[in-house]
């Protein structure tokens, strides 16, 4: 039978959840309740004795000091709605789970299969009085339709004596498990069809060419051979379509580019990665020579790089846009665990180190009826930060850098980019560990969690626009515990040489994990019916495509499987064999020994047609926009202060772990209140050593509405310079590229996909030519091309953002610098010139405006300038430095000021400046490369002497009087604003999220 | 019986995230020893508390803290039984406690040790009658906040210290007790060790220099024998002085401050424990 334990707070006690619950309805739905209180509810579904309930109620389910339990029997009292929120059937439920566990220790005993614990929350609402109300509390705010379902009470419907009604959200199947084969002799409509009906997100041509490869009369004799017929089986043609999906095979960079530019030139670019990204990286590695920090690049999980004789740093970035749209808790908590298991599962294995997470939304204070399907943005932005605050912080990795930024169109489809660091020995065993190599004959061995219909099609979900059918099962909850348990035990493992290659489970699932790794053997012998599985009644197919979470798949010998198990059985990790890798030359999958898939490995991974894109760049006629130069400056800066893509993010990195593992040396948060805004974040991962690590990150999608070549410039631009001014090593420094781009391909559905791809074209000509001229090699990186939102005749499509993340070393932490002005007296300088260059700048948008000239970088100049700081820095030279970024010099100059707890006294007629340049545009501009520095006086003749020849003005200095003191070119005041006022402005906006 | 070297042990696995930096700490603080051990080997008795001078519980999410802050961690403890023997894990933490051994509990491992009824534990009594439960703020958080030691504490970890600055990282910080007369003994016993004070060094509950709403400004509480000790300031967070946030910007001396609780227990265990 099921029991209800239901636990609640003691009276008198403070319901803090509830009171958040109750601000947030406000906030959210602007509806003004008395009072929410809340409940927790286990539902046990097992075979249990009453004292065992008890002891389970009283024990670890309750808190004696300040909780109630009842059993099979009501708490709720003195309300006037009950919301009682639970999962549907199926989805992951971490405290169920947990809880489970926690009677398993009790008892002694292991639940029977089919047997559980189900979590459910109860809301005890006054202040309301009809359904129609509390029915728009629970689906629009207390939960997610998709993955939960509610009941609704009254007072007087809740029975006193036994309560909320037990339901068991037990997943039921009466499904035989069972491959089917498809027939494919069929129009090219059908075939559509069948592409369209399965969520296979194929296009006719990549039809067809299965089509014709399973008519091939060699292939039907080769199937015969197995007892298959020459129809292809649903495990095959899941198999192909996960493989082949846009965003496993990444067609769109693969694609034959035509391109024409405004001259009419035209071009053929055969693969934008293979032309632009790993081109870069190879004509930038042979440049260095015997200096190439590079280890592995672009074949692995991650990009792997030196960090000593004995060390080497693992870095990727990933995004998780699509499940973060449809549920933003669950979407971003999967994209930070994901990530997390490409950075343990490069090479022979890593450990995590840090995170970085950038966040793409609209604001959410919008205030404007969304389109159906959208989530507001506020809820995104709660449910994407709480996810990958879970995510991280209880897996035990700082997120030690990041940014918010705010555009309406990311209404369309928020951008989630989650990104790992981790540290792996040079050596393992006597072999390079960040090289992996499976061995024929090895076993199939897949480790952690179990498989269920969780992020069925979600690799082939996310290679399409957001639209009506998109599937539920799109969407996974991670569950952070069972992967850190997973990792504790891999490491161990590795160490003790107890497999030869592994990779994890992301998109794609076994498909994916399986079929890559198998290409080192040539072939794959893999029993479906042999994986654990959450519940009953999955079909072979979505066995092997599932994306359930925290999966690694491993490559173990036949002679270390025993200790591989019973080490995983110890540590309470389920490790399960699946089968055998070969040399067959098929990916062979059997289901109950019968043969479900038999595809030749060339035809899976190197069957899937080329793309042709046409691709046609024309600049969009844009202007300069005309208005005379405000009188009040202090009012224009307070108001670019205040604007979302500059405001502080403290609220947000708060709630994010940014010291745990002791290492983080400059914090996100910097200065005399520990509350400035950091540039880049340093990050010791030895203890035991002084060497750091140092990350930063550049995003600029303002600039890509006028061109996306200087997009990606600026972009990469901002990385660099965040990541020297706090000390990184400008000739030990490597790049990732992460692409979130609309939809490019030109069709019905996308009539300006010229242009589009012409953007990415600009993007990635641009990506090459700034790496190779600051001589940053790209390790790895991602796309994510189909950010568009599509329903009825309503279209959204965000703008072309490239994420360019930055890692790379500072040989002594303990010479970093922070952004803060540190004392009075001492010199302010500004390195690098301003221009006319507002195109696209925080300033015009604060005018309603978008302007027209674009910042453009000087590659060889800025890397000449962040050389020579460098070289200051290692001197001692430089007390404080922080980048001019959004908002340019006003914006800069302020936040130095306000962070350091002192004023700045500036003169605009120091400036390096075009001699036309009107002193708003002197202050704002946001002309790239430029940096401002404090010195001690003592050091200006040492710090001026190493930027001769630069750009390099001493332009005031800091003040006792905490003034922003800001003069123009006749000397007369423009600005003159307290710190305290403009920090005022600068922190207000967010400071509630 | 025990050679004269300073054994120190730090309990990992199912979701403890400190534990290297706490052996780090302790190794800083001259410990001889400093084991990192999955709890697994501890539940396969291959590994015994007995072995050990200085119990570290870290801080982490036991299990995801799911069932509320180390609730099911507690449980496990109380519960699972030691392979080859008829005990629990819990069974030796008592065997340890009574051979007058220390135990430090920091975040989550002092949300353990009150959870089992370590702390403060009057009279010997393992009934739980103190929690900490969610934040005021209902959230989460980073922050580094002023602590003011009781000079009258018999916490061994304290001794000598007027002043600590640490950082908080939790979402379920907020000390409470089951009644008033829990904390009337905690506050005469002078149990109730280290308080969120301001800057000026005076407990206080307003937010943020109380960060979570602790009741009487209470950060961390020992036992009455002093041997005993859990905070939820993470005091191995800040043992050099590039781990203050404002380094950059000060003049700090080499350690830092979270390094002398260490200290303490190093010293009291060879000045008492090894003579």
């Amino acid at each position: 039978m099921a029991w209800r334990i239901v636990v609640g707070l003691k009276d008198g006690v403070r319901d803090a959840r509830g009171e958040r619950v109750r601000r947030e309805i406000k906030e959210n739905l602007g509806y003004r309740l008395q009072s929410v209180r809340t409940l927790d509810v286990y539902t046990v579904d097992a075979d249990l004795s009453d004292a065992e309930i008890e002891a389970a109620a009283n024990g670890p389910f309750s808190d004696p000091v300040i909780q109630q339990v009842a059993i099979n029997r009501p708490l709720a009292s003195d309300f006037d709605m009950l919301i009682e929120v639970g999962f549907r059937p199926g989805v992951t439920d971490n405290t169920g789970r947990t809880a489970k566990e926690a009677i398993q220790y009790i008892t002694g005993r292991a639940f029977l299969p089919g047997e559980g614990v189900y979590t459910s929350t109860q809301y005890l609402l006054t202040g309301l009085s009809d359904k129609e109300t509390a029915e728009k509390i629970a689906g629009d705010f207390l939960a997610n339709g998709l993955i939960q379902r509610w009941t609704i009470l009254a007072a007087d419907e809740l029975d006193s004596v036994t309560g909320v009604p037990v339901s068991v959200p037990k997943v039921v199947s009466d499904s035989t498990p069972k491959a089917q084969s498809i027939n494919l002799k069929v129009s090219d409509q059908q075939l559509l069809e069948i592409s369209r009906a399965g969520m296979l997100a194929l296009n006719l041509e990549e039809m067809q060419k299965i089509q014709q490869h399973i008519a091939d009369p060699q292939v039907i004799v080769e199937r015969q051979k197995v007892g298959l017929g020459s129809e292809l089986s649903d495990v095959e043609l899941e198999a192909l379509a996960q493989t082949w999906s846009e965003h496993c095979k990444h067609k769109i960079f693969s694609a034959k580019i035509e391109y024409e530019d405004e001259n009419g030139n035209r071009e053929t670019i055969d693969s934008l990665f293979k032309t632009y990204i790993v081109g870069a990286t190879r004509d930038i590695r042979k440049a260095m020579g015997e200096n190439d920090f590079c280890l592995s690049v672009f074949k692995d999980n991650a990009g792997v790089i030196e960090f000593n004789d004995d060390w080497s740093i693992v870095f990727k970035v990933e995004t998780h846009n699509s499940p973060s749209a449809l549920d933003p808790y669950g979407g971003a908590l999967t994209g930070i665990v994901g990530v997390n298991r490409d950075g343990v599962g490069t090479g022979m294995g890593a450990r995590l180190i840090f995170n970085t997470d950038v966040f793409c939304f609209a604001s959410p204070f919008l205030d404007k009826e969304l389109p159906p399907r959208l989530l507001h943005p506020r809820r995104i932005f709660e449910g994407v930060v709480e996810g990958v605050e879970h995510g991280g912080n209880k897996s035990g990795i700082p997120t030690i850098n990041g940014s918010l930024v705010f555009d309406e169109r990311f209404a369309g489809k928020p951008l989630v980019y989650c990104g790992t660091a981790s540290i792996m020995p040079r050596m393992l065993n006597g072999k390079p560990c960040h090289e992996k190599q499976v061995q024929v004959g090895d076993h199939i061995v897949m480790t952690g969690g179990r498989i269920g219909k969780d992020g069925i099609h979600g690799a082939t979900f996310s290679s399409e626009e957001l639209h009506e059918g998109s599937p539920v099962t799109a969407v996974q909850i991670g569950d952070p515990i069972t992967q850190r348990k997973m990792f504790d035990f891999l490491l161990i493992a590795r160490d003790r040489g107890l497999y030869n290659s592994f990779t994890d489970n992301g998109a794609g699932g076994l498909s994916s994990s399986v079929g890559e790794m198998a290409e080192d053997t040539g072939g794959v012998e893999m029993h479906l019916d042999r994986a654990p599985l959450k519940y009953p009644g999955l079909q072979p197919w979505e066995i092997l495509i599932s994306e359930a979470q925290e999966r690694m798949t491993l490559a173990v010998p036949a002679d270390k499987l025993d200790e591989f198990i019973s080490l995983a059985t110890e540590m309470d990790v389920e490790a399960t064999d699946l089968g055998t890798f070969t040399d067959s030359g098929y990916f062979h999958c059997l289901y109950q020994g019968e043969t479900v898939s038999y595809l030749s490995m060339e035809f899976l991974h190197e069957g899937v047609p080329q793309m042709v894109i046409p691709a046609k760049w024309q600049p969009r006629a844009l202007t300069e926009p005309e208005f005379a130069q405000p009188q009040n400056l202090d009012a224009e800066l307070q108001k670019l202060l205040a604007r979302l893509n500059i405001c502080s993010k403290e609220s947000v990195v708060r709630r994010y772990d940014h010291e745990v593992q002791a290492g983080t040396v400059i914090k996100p948060l910097v200065g005399v209140a520990n509350d400035g805004p950091s540039d880049a974040a340093v990050f010791r991962p030895l203890l035991d050593s002084f060497e750091g690590v140092v990350v930063s990150h550049g995003i600029c999608p303002n600039y890509s509405d006028i061109d996306t070549y200087h997009m990606m410039a600026c972009a990469i631009d901002e990385g660099m310079r965040n990541y020297v001014a706090v000390g990184g090593n400008i000739d030990h420094v490597a790049g990732l590229d992460n692409f979130c781009w609309c939809d490019p391909v030109q069709s019905e559905k996308t009539p300006d996909g010229e242009y589009k791809a012409a953007q990415l074209v600009r993007a990635n000509k641009a990506l090459y030519d700034y790496c190779v001229a600051f001589g940053v090699p790209l390790i790895s990186g991602k796309d994510s091309m189909k950010n568009d939102y599509q329903i009825g005749n309503t279209k959204i499509s965000i703008p072309p953002t490239v994420l360019f993340s930055v890692i790379g070393k500072i040989a002594d932490a303990r010479k970093s610098i922070s952004m803060d002005v540190k004392r009075p007296g001492d010199l302010v300088y500004l390195l690098g010139e301003t221009a006319d260059e507002l195109g696209g700048s925080e300033y015009y948008a604060e005018q309603g405006e978008l302007g027209s000239q674009v910042p453009q970088v000087d590659a060889e100049t800025a890397l000449a300038r962040y050389r020579a700081l460098n070289q200051a820095q290692a001197q001692g030279l430089v007390v404080s430095c922080h980048d001019l970024s959004d908002g340019g010099l006003g914006v800069a100059l302020a936040e130095k000021a306000f962070a350091g707890g002192f004023g700045i006294k500036a003169a605009l007629a120091k400036v390096v400046a075009g001699s036309t340049l009107r002193e708003d545009k002197i202050l704002f501009s946001e002309s790239q490369s430029r940096l401002l520095v404090t010195v001690r006086a003592e050091s200006q003749d040492a710090f001026e002497t190493l930027f001769a020849g630069q750009s390099c003005r001493r332009i005031g200095k800091v003040t006792e009087q905490p003034e922003l003191l800001v003069t123009g070119l006749q000397g007369q005041v423009l600005i003159s604003s307290p710190i305290d006022l403009l920090k005022e402005a600068w922190q207000a906006p967010l400071r509630e999220m | 019986m025990m050679s004269k070297t300073v054994k120190t042990i730090v309990i990992a696995g199912n979701g403890t995230n400190c534990e290297r930096e706490v052996a780090h700490a302790c190794k800083l603080a001259g410990a001889e020893v400093a084991d990192i051990v999955h709890v697994a080997e501890l539940l396969a008795g291959r590994v015994k508390l007995a072995d050990y001078h200085f119990l570290n519980l870290a801080g982490g999410f036991l299990d995801g803290d799911d069932l509320g802050s180390a609730k099911a961690g507690a449980n496990r403890l109380l519960h699972a039984p030691v392979v080859g023997s008829e005990q629990t894990l819990a069974d030796q933490i008592k065997q340890f406690v009574a051979a007058g051994k220390l135990v430090m509990g920091v975040c989550n491992g002092f949300q353990l040790m009150v959870k089992m009824g370590l702390l403060p534990a009057f009279a010997g009594s393992a009934k739980q009658n103190c929690t900490l439960t969610h934040n005021q703020g209902g959230r989460f958080e980073d922050r580094w906040s002023w602590l003011k030691v009781d000079p009258e504490s018999p916490c061994v970890f304290t001794r000598g210290l007027e002043r600590l600055y640490l950082p908080v990282r939790h979402g379920e910080g907020q000390f409470v007790t089951d009644n008033t007369a829990t904390l009337k003994q905690l506050e005469a016993m002078h149990l109730s060790v280290v308080k969120y004070a301001d800057s000026d060094l005076n407990p206080t509950m307003e937010y943020p220099d109380n960060p979570n709403g602790s009741v009487a400004s209470i950060a961390g509480i020992c036992d009455p024998t002093g041997r005993l000790f859990g905070l939820m300031p993470h005091p191995e967070a800040y043992v050099h002085y590039t781990h203050h946030p404002r380094w950059t910007r000060e003049e700090l001396p080499e350690e830092g401050m979270g390094l002398w609780l260490y200290q303490n227990a190093i010293r009291f265990i060879r000045e008492e424990l090894l003579k």
